[in-house]
Formats: structure tokens, C-alpha cells, sequence
């Protein structure tokens, strides 16, 4: 694609660019709507949880000839929630349904007996427990907690704390907007959900790594030059990454939106969508946080650092003096040097190297000496 | 950036087709081993294929009306959850249904007839010492003399005279109340000081049941009849072996089976010396030094360690059979090591003749302790797939669709790179799914949809890592470099972003399949299992494929159709005119 390819070495030459760090306001403003949304959603609506988590009726049915997905109709007609049917080696059906209590369970195993055409009292119900139980669920935070604490360590060491900060934030936004969907949409949560909701974490974190990579290379000698702001630069580095960000969520999106449509449209709703779901909202989610909500947050906590305050200082009394194009780039920087002509003012920084740089460029080596 | 680091780059750089040439060996290797083990898909949850549905009902006990609540049943979900997921990663599933009932569902392909062995008849373990052992079967046991299997000084029958009279209550109720180990009631009634005395206890007790006279003054003449029973009780008899030994009192001495091998043994056992419950952990572990083969570790908490140093204490002064304590599992022996030496400090060792399966499935009982109550199958059926078969389907037909479209989109944006991407791609899948076959026999791993949904996911993941790749090389060719020494120079910053990153997931994976149970697990080990081989896949594969095509003209050159042409990338013009001429950059200026 030689549009995308060429907007590939526009972006890392600087000339086209969106001002991801100028704009913060109106997305965190974005990012909070959607997350109130998301919390009224869950405060209203609340999670419609599964039978994993909550227990539910189970119905044993004598010898029927009805078949697996025709027993899920009924059951779930009957029941109003989504059933999860096998059949028995005795040629009998087993009809597992969540969040039942003994009274609407009479009911459900009178309907069923008269849609299946067994007598009712052949039917055996009982309630089962959450397989899930307390301790699955409450084990799965506990991992979750010790994983959280060590990540933004981890974050703290490999960059620094406002970056796991950023990151943390940026995590927990991915988590409230994916969980709001799924009380909006109504959709059970299963184990299949909250598994999906774990790798939607590990991604969000993956991406938002990616995105401060390059970020912290970036910015390593930002205060030995007066060129650009931690702001400039950390939106140039959002832009230089964009291709990659792209890409990726592309390519990791495209296989979950072939279950979510194509394996959906097949089969109607079915667990399949109910973890398609929880995925490709949580992927979208995590992409969009990694560019517009954590990297900007960080330039935000940034700027309010003293040297970072000077730097602006400096940068922008700079940029009064000069009042014509051309300024000269710092020898001692590296990363900061020779903005291309017709930059837009507000998309800064590219990682072009100074002339000196290009000594031995014939070597195959690559070796500058 | 000055000057990239040449530690690894270095030699992977010298030496792409050693990577190349390793990672295709492993695969070759793993293949084979697939095939040649027979297991050649993996094996799929519950939910996906069926399996065996176990229906368990908790059995009242004479003597304990409120056993069956909602604590003890709890617990004995967890326990036999721990039994059939140890590893957390075989996707079985445990729940109660009703206020009696548990169901166990065992995904299809794992061995069913353990696992309800695990489950359902794994209900209480006791440590016994072993007063006279005879293989059975092969005619009439010699009557036991007394002398012969009197071993013990005292015979404190009052012990358990004194239990038979002062009411069983404590004995029944420690079967239910975990931890709170039999041997405690008997000390408390047979010595006045009580808990402090539990070398006294518990050395009078081996010895007690020990001689078949001290049991002629019982008064239920239970041990006489006990004789008796042990001298009918024939175990090659199946019907014999369902009776032998049931609903012997934890405090009195009594009869049981055991299989050694293909041989049943009868035993005739002393009154539980140390409770199961008070195994802390056992492992089973293959001697490496010794020549002993596997063996099973076990720890004790510190009353059963101190029990169990009196009692091999007690037992290894004696001969064979009586030094040996018979470890009682639902009144079957399961095992019936000898003592040597009085084993301090409450950790001991079991060798024998175990094969790996043994030493596994005894410490899997040793591990689990015992059940709170006494559970007995009720059902046991086959059921189908919960999702139904069209789920998989459908999902499979939809991820193959999803992954052409990134085939295809690949190949628009990266054009000639784009084959390395799926060629790596194709690597990583093929990795995956040999090794997760593999692992279905080996540890039992069974895939479940959300699996094959985050394997899906994972794709993506690993798609990124050489995505990170790509973009840092066309950046070198921005800058105006070679191809070369841009793909050279771009490694090692993408090399350390990749593994920032996987390091991220790892540490999530790791977590959570360390802190977590169930299908958590599950996921959290097929999360780290994709991450370790993407890392894989980038550095053995990816990096040297790219190595080495880049020696290629048409990836050198910069063919408009290699994804590296310089002048589609907007190289900037050289500065100076020193370029090499197999990589000719075209100034981007009119």
C-alpha cells in the first residue's frame, strides 16, 4: 500500500502527525464519558454472571430424541437465560441453567417437560453450585493483585513510576470500559469471559509497553537540547510509533473480529461471542488507551517535573527569539536535529540523525569508525 | 544508538543459519514426537469434546447426623479438584449439585477410570502399622501365633479398651473435623497428661494392637474376631475385597487389601497411627543421585511429624512385616514401605519399585489428604460437549478467516517481508500446537474455547514482535542506510522492546499460574507457553530468516515488491555519494 507506506515515512519524517499530547483534553474527556457510561452501566445493569460464578438449576431429562441446540431454545426460552446443554451417555439431556432459585425452577421444569414431551416428574432438578466457587474467583484476584503490584515495579524499574503510573491507569480504563460493555450489552459472564478479560489485560499492558519503549529511548537526552518540550517529543514518539500501533491492533484485531462477526453470524450468540467480545472490545480498548490516554498522562506528570518545567521555559523562549525558520540543531544532541522544512509547528522531533552520523555509511558494517 | 550493542547480535549475526537450522531441527524433532506418540491433536476441554460425568453422593456415617453441610462439602470440592487439576491445566471441573451430590466432569481422553479412583474412592487416608501382611489368595494364612506377631512390650489395651468404652465420639468426629487427628483423642484417653505425651501415646499403640493376647482381653472381642476375619478375608476375591476392612474404627486395629503389583496382599493393621490430614505436601521426585528411581517426598505438619517420628521409631526395631506402616487409603493398602530408622523431623522419603505413574498418584493421595466425608459414586455417564461441536467449528473457521485477512494485509503493507512474517507466523503455529499436543499426554493439558480464542490472540502478539522489527529496519532505511546494516542495526533496539514487552505477559502468565486454581491456570499457562515461543520464534527464526534474506538481491536491491524499497520508504538522500552500489537510493528530490 504505497499510501500507508508513504504515510509510514511521512510520519517518521515528521511531516504529517496528529498533536495526540495538544488534543489530551478532549480524549481523557472521551475516555471519561465512556467510563462513566461503563460504571452507570455496571451500577444499573449490573454483571448478568454465569453459572460458574453464581451456581443455577440443573435439569436431568429422561431418554429424548430432542437435540442438543433444540433443548438450548427451550431451555433458554424458558428460562429467559442462556443454557448449557450435553447430552448423557443414558441418551438423556443435561440442562444446566444459571441464576435460577427453587420456585422458578418448578416453573422452567414444567415448561421444559412440556416442550420436550416428558412427564415432569421424570425430570429431575437440582440446584448445583458455582463450580467456580469462591475459591476460583477469589484466587483470581488474588493472582491479579500480586501480578498488578509487581507490574507497575516492574514499570517503575524498567522506566519510571510515572510511566507505571500511566500504565496502571490506562489498565484499569480497559478493564471498566470492557466489563460496562458487557453489562450494557447483558451478555453472561462465564469463565470464558473473565479469560478473556485476563488476556485483554496482559495485551493492554503489552501495547502500552510497546508505545513507552520508545518513548523513554526518545526522550533519554531531552534536557541537552532546547528544541522541544517532554510534550513535543513525546508526541512525536506516539506518532513514530503509529504504524506499528496500527499494524498490530489490526492484526491482532482482525482474527478476533473474524470470530465476533463471522463465527457469531453463523451461530447466533453462543460462548464464542461471549469471549469475541470481551476481547475485541478489550483490544480496541487497550490500543486506544496506550496511544491516547497513557503516553499523553505521562507527558502530563512529566511536565510538572522541575527540569521539565525549565525546559519548557527555555524551549519556548527559544522559540520567541527565533523568528524565522532554521534554527541550528544542538551538537551534543543527539536525537534532535534538523527538523525538515515544512514540519507542521506543532509535530516535533524525529529521530533524524545530524550529518555526523553519516560518516562510514558505505561501510556494510554499518560502523561509524 | 552510537554503537549497538555486539553481544548476541554479534554471533546471531555471523551465525543466522545455526538459529535457522536449531529451530527447524526442534520442530522436526517435536513433530516426530508427536506422531510417534500417537497424540497428534491436542486434547480438548469439556466444553468442547465431553467427557465423563461423575455424580458422587456424600454417605451419612453412623454417628455424625450433621457431617454433610456446606463447609464439608466445600472442601471436599476443593480437595477433589486439587485431585483431578492438579497441575491446574487438564480443565476438569468440580461442582456440587444439590446439598449431597458432587459432580465431577473429566474432559474426554483423560483416564477416566483414575480419575473417579482419585475422586471417588479417595476418601480417607490413615498411616496403620502393618502387624501381619500374607499374600492372599494362596490358601489359608498360616493362623497368625500370637508370638508371631507379638512385637509390642506393653499392651496398654486399656487404650483401646478404654475407646471402645468411653464412647467413640472423639474418634468419628476426627474423621470429619480435619486435623484434629485421631491419635490426639487417643492420647487424651489413654494418658492422663494429655497432649504432651504424644511419644507415649502413640509408641504404647503399635505395640498395643499388636499382640493378638492383649486383644483376647478385649471385652468386644473384636480383635479375636478380627483374627478370624483376617485368617477367611481371601482379597483375590473382589466381593471380599469391597467388605474387608469397611468401617474400621480409626482407634482399633483392623483388616485390609492391597495390591502389590499383580499380587493382593491382606493385611492385618494396628489403629491409625497418623492421620493423612496431617501430610502437609508430598511430591513425587525421581532420585537422581541414588539409584532408587522414583520416590515420594513427603512433609508432615509438626503433631504429624512428631507422631510419625515415634512411630517409625517404633516400627523400625521390629522385623518384617511389622516394620513396615501400611499407608490406608479407603481401607485399601496402597502402599506398605518398610521403616529403617526412626524418621525425625517430619520429612520422609518412600522408594520402592515405583514407576513415575506410581510415585505420582500416591503423592497426588499423600497431597490431598482426606476427604472430610464419605462419598460414594452414584452415577457415572458420558456426556457430550457443552458448547456443542459447532462452537469449535465455527471458531476455527472464523480464526482461519480472521488470519487470512492478516495474511492478506501483511502482504499489502509489507509486501516481500510479508513471507518472513508468515513464515514466522506458520513457525509459531506449527510450535504451538505440536507442543500442546504433547503436552495433553504428558500433563495432562486440555484446550478449552477461551484457549483456543487467546492462542488466537497470541497470534497477534507474536505478530507484533516482528512488526516492531520491520518498522525499526525501514526506520534505518529512512536514515538512509543499506538494507544490512539495517537490519543489523535495527535488532538490537527492537530485540530489547520485544522482550520488555514479553517480559510483561510472562510475569502476568507466571503470576497467575502460580497464585490461581482451574481454568485460570489453564489460561495463564497457555499464555506463558505462547509468549516463551513467540520470544522464541523472533530470535531463532525471524531475526536470522531476515539475516539472510537480506544478502538476496531482491530484498537488498530494494525491489518495489520487497517492502524495503528505499524510495518507497522516503529514504532520505544520501549525503554523501558514498553508497554501495547494491543498495542505490534514489534522491527524493525533483
Amino acid at each position: 500500500m504505497s499510501k500507508l507506506g508513504n504515510l509510514g515515512a511521512r510520519l517518521h519524517r515528521g511531516e504529517v502527525g496528529y498533536d495526540f499530547v495538544g488534543n489530551r483534553k478532549i480524549w481523557y474527556g472521551v475516555s471519561i464519558l465512556i467510563t462513566i457510561t461503563a460504571i452507570v452501566g455496571l451500577a444499573v445493569r449490573g454483571l448478568n454472571m454465569g453459572i460458574e460464578f453464581q451456581g443455577g438449576a440443573v435439569f436431568t431429562t429422561p431418554k429424548t430424541s430432542v437435540s442438543v441446540a433444540q433443548a438450548e431454545t427451550y431451555a433458554h426460552d424458558a428460562s429467559g437465560h442462556p443454557a448449557v446443554v450435553q447430552k448423557l451417555g443414558t441418551g438423556g439431556l443435561r440442562i444446566q441453567v444459571a441464576g435460577i432459585d427453587t420456585g422458578k425452577s418448578d416453573q422452567i421444569k414444567d415448561t421444559l417437560a412440556k416442550d420436550l414431551s416428558v412427564p415432569s416428574e421424570q425430570i429431575n432438578a437440582d440446584l448445583v453450585g458455582p463450580s467456580w466457587g469462591e475459591q476460583i474467583a477469589g484466587k483470581a484476584w488474588e493472582g491479579l493483585a500480586i501480578f498488578m503490584v509487581l507490574v507497575v515495579i516492574y514499570l517503575a524499574i524498567a522506566f519510571e513510576w510515572r510511566m507505571a503510573l500511566a500504565a496502571f491507569v490506562a489498565l484499569i480504563h480497559d478493564i471498566t470500559i470492557t466489563t460496562g460493555i458487557y453489562a450494557l450489552v447483558g451478555f453472561e459472564v462465564t469463565s470464558g469471559t473473565v479469560i478473556g478479560l485476563l488476556t485483554i489485560l496482559g495485551y493492554s499492558l503489552y501495547d502500552t509497553v510497546v508505545v513507552f519503549d520508545s518513548l523513554k529511548e526518545q526522550t533519554k537526552d531531552i534536557t541537552k537540547q532546547t528544541r522541544w518540550t517532554f510534550s513535543d517529543v513525546a508526541n512525536s514518539s506516539i506518532n513514530s510509533t503509529l504504524v506499528r500501533s496500527i499494524n498490530t491492533t489490526v492484526v491482532a484485531l482482525l482474527p478476533v473480529a473474524g470470530l465476533l462477526f463471522i463465527g457469531g453470524g453463523f451461530l447466533g450468540a453462543g460462548t464464542l461471542n461471549d469471549i469475541s467480545l470481551s476481547l475485541f472490545v478489550g483490544l480496541a480498548a487497550g490500543a486506544y488507551s496506550s496511544i491516547f490516554i497513557a503516553t499523553p498522562l505521562v507527558a502530563d506528570l512529566k511536565e510538572r517535573e522541575p527540569q521539565m518545567k525549565a525546559l519548557k521555559r527555555r524551549v519556548l523562549a527559544k522559540r520567541a527569539q527565533a523568528a524565522e525558520a532554521g534554527p541550528v540543531g544542538e551538537a551534543e544532541d543527539d536525537s534532535f536535529a534538523e527538523e525538515p522544512q515544512d514540519a507542521a509547528p506543532a509535530v516535533v522531533g524525529q529521530r533524524s540523525q545530524p550529518a555526523s552520523r553519516n560518516r562510514g555509511r558505505g561501510r556494510p558494517s554499518g560502523k561509524r569508525r | 544508538m552510537a554503537a549497538p550493542k555486539k553481544g548476541r547480535s554479534a554471533s546471531a549475526q555471523s551465525k543466522p543459519g545455526r538459529s535457522l537450522a536449531l529451530i527447524l531441527i526442534a520442530i522436526a524433532a517435536l513433530t516426530g514426537g508427536m506422531f510417534a506418540s500417537g497424540h497428534t491433536t491436542p486434547r480438548l476441554g469439556i466444553d468442547l469434546a465431553g467427557g465423563t460425568s461423575i455424580t458422587l453422593t456424600a454417605v451419612n456415617e453412623p454417628g455424625q447426623p450433621n457431617a454433610i453441610n456446606k463447609t464439608n462439602m466445600d472442601t471436599a470440592v476443593e480437595i477433589m479438584n486439587r485431585r483431578v487439576n492438579g497441575l491446574g491445566v487438564s480443565e476438569a471441573e468440580v461442582q456440587t449439585q444439590g446439598d449431597r451430590n458432587i459432580i465431577v466432569n473429566i474432559p474426554r481422553g483423560t483416564n477416566s477410570k483414575e480419575a473417579r479412583e482419585q475422586v471417588g474412592t479417595t476418601a480417607k487416608l490413615y498411616f496403620r502399622p502393618v502387624l501381619q501382611r500374607d499374600a492372599s489368595g494362596t490358601g489359608a494364612s498360616a493362623s497368625p501365633s500370637p508370638s508371631s506377631s507379638a512385637g509390642g512390650s506393653a499392651s496398654p489395651s486399656p487404650s483401646s479398651k478404654s475407646k471402645a468404652t468411653s464412647g467413640s465420639a472423639s474418634p468419628t468426629s476426627s474423621a470429619t473435623s480435619q486435623g484434629r487427628p485421631v491419635t490426639d483423642a487417643l492420647k487424651a484417653t489413654s494418658t492422663p497428661s494429655a497432649k504432651s505425651s504424644a511419644s507415649a501415646a502413640a509408641s504404647t499403640k503399635p505395640s498395643a494392637s499388636a499382640s493378638p493376647s492383649s486383644s483376647a482381653g478385649s471385652a468386644s472381642g473384636g480383635a479375636a474376631g478380627l483374627q478370624a476375619q483376617y485368617a477367611a478375608l481371601d482379597c483375590s476375591k473382589p466381593e471380599q475385597r469391597a467388605t474387608a476392612g469397611k468401617g474400621a474404627k480409626t482407634g482399633e486395629p483392623t483388616v485390609a487389601c492391597g495390591k502389590d503389583g499383580n499380587v493382593w496382599n491382606k493385611f492385618l493393621l494396628g489403629p491409625v497411627a497418623v492421620d493423612g490430614t496431617e501430610v502437609k505436601k508430598a511430591q513425587a521426585v525421581y532420585d537422581t543421585q541414588g539409584a532408587a528411581g522414583w520416590q515420594v517426598q513427603m512433609t508432615f505438619n509438626s503433631s504429624g511429624a512428631k507422631k510419625f517420628a515415634d512411630i517409625t521409631g517404633q516400627l523400625s526395631q521390629k522385623t518384617t512385616p511389622q516394620n513396615e506402616f501400611a499407608i490406608v487409603l479407603d481401607d485399601e493398602v496402597v502402599s506398605h514401605p518398610y521403616v529403617q530408622t526412626a524418621i525425625t523431623g517430619g520429612n520422609a522419603e518412600i522408594s520402592g519399585s515405583f514407576t513415575q505413574e506410581d510415585a505420582q498418584s500416591l503423592s497426588n493421595m499423600l497431597s490431598y489428604g482426606a476427604l472430610p466425608l464419605t462419598f460414594k459414586e452414584s452415577s457415572v455417564t458420558t456426556v457430550t460437549a457443552a458448547l456443542g461441536g459447532e462452537q469449535l467449528h465455527a471458531g476455527l473457521i472464523a480464526g482461519a478467516i480472521g488470519l487470512a485477512l492478516v495474511v492478506i494485509y501483511l502482504v499489502v503493507y509489507y509486501r516481500g517481508l510479508a513471507a518472513i512474517a508468515v513464515a514466522s507466523l506458520a513457525v509459531s503455529a506449527i510450535l504451538t500446537y505440536v507442543i500442546m499436543s504433547l503436552l495433553g499426554p504428558t500433563i495432562g493439558f486440555a484446550l478449552n474455547l477461551p484457549a483456543v480464542c487467546g492462542a488466537i490472540v497470541a497470534i497477534g502478539i507474536t505478530a507484533d514482535s516482528f512488526i516492531v522489527y520491520f518498522e525499526r529496519v525501514r526506520d534505518e532505511i529512512r536514515e538512509g542506510r543499506s538494507l544490512r546494516p539495517a537490519v543489523e542495526r535495527g535488532w538490537p533496539r527492537a530485540r530489547r522492546t520485544i522482550l520488555v514487552s514479553d517480559f510483561v505477559s510472562f510475569l502476568a502468565a507466571a503470576v497467575l499460574f502460580i497464585v490461581t486454581v482451574g481454568k485460570v491456570q489453564g489460561f495463564a499457562f497457555t499464555l506463558g507457553l505462547t509468549t516463551l515461543l513467540d520470544v522464541v520464534v523472533v530470535f531463532l527464526f525471524t531475526k536470522p530468516l531476515l539475516t539472510i534474506l537480506a544478502r538476496r538481491t531482491f530484498f537488498a536491491n530494494g525491489h518495489s515488491w520487497s517492502g524495503l524499497d528505499p524510495k518507497r520508504l522516503g529514504a532520505k538522500p544520501p549525503l554523501r555519494r558514498t553508497r554501495r552500489p547494491s543498495a542505490p537510493v534514489d534522491p527524493k528530490e525533483a
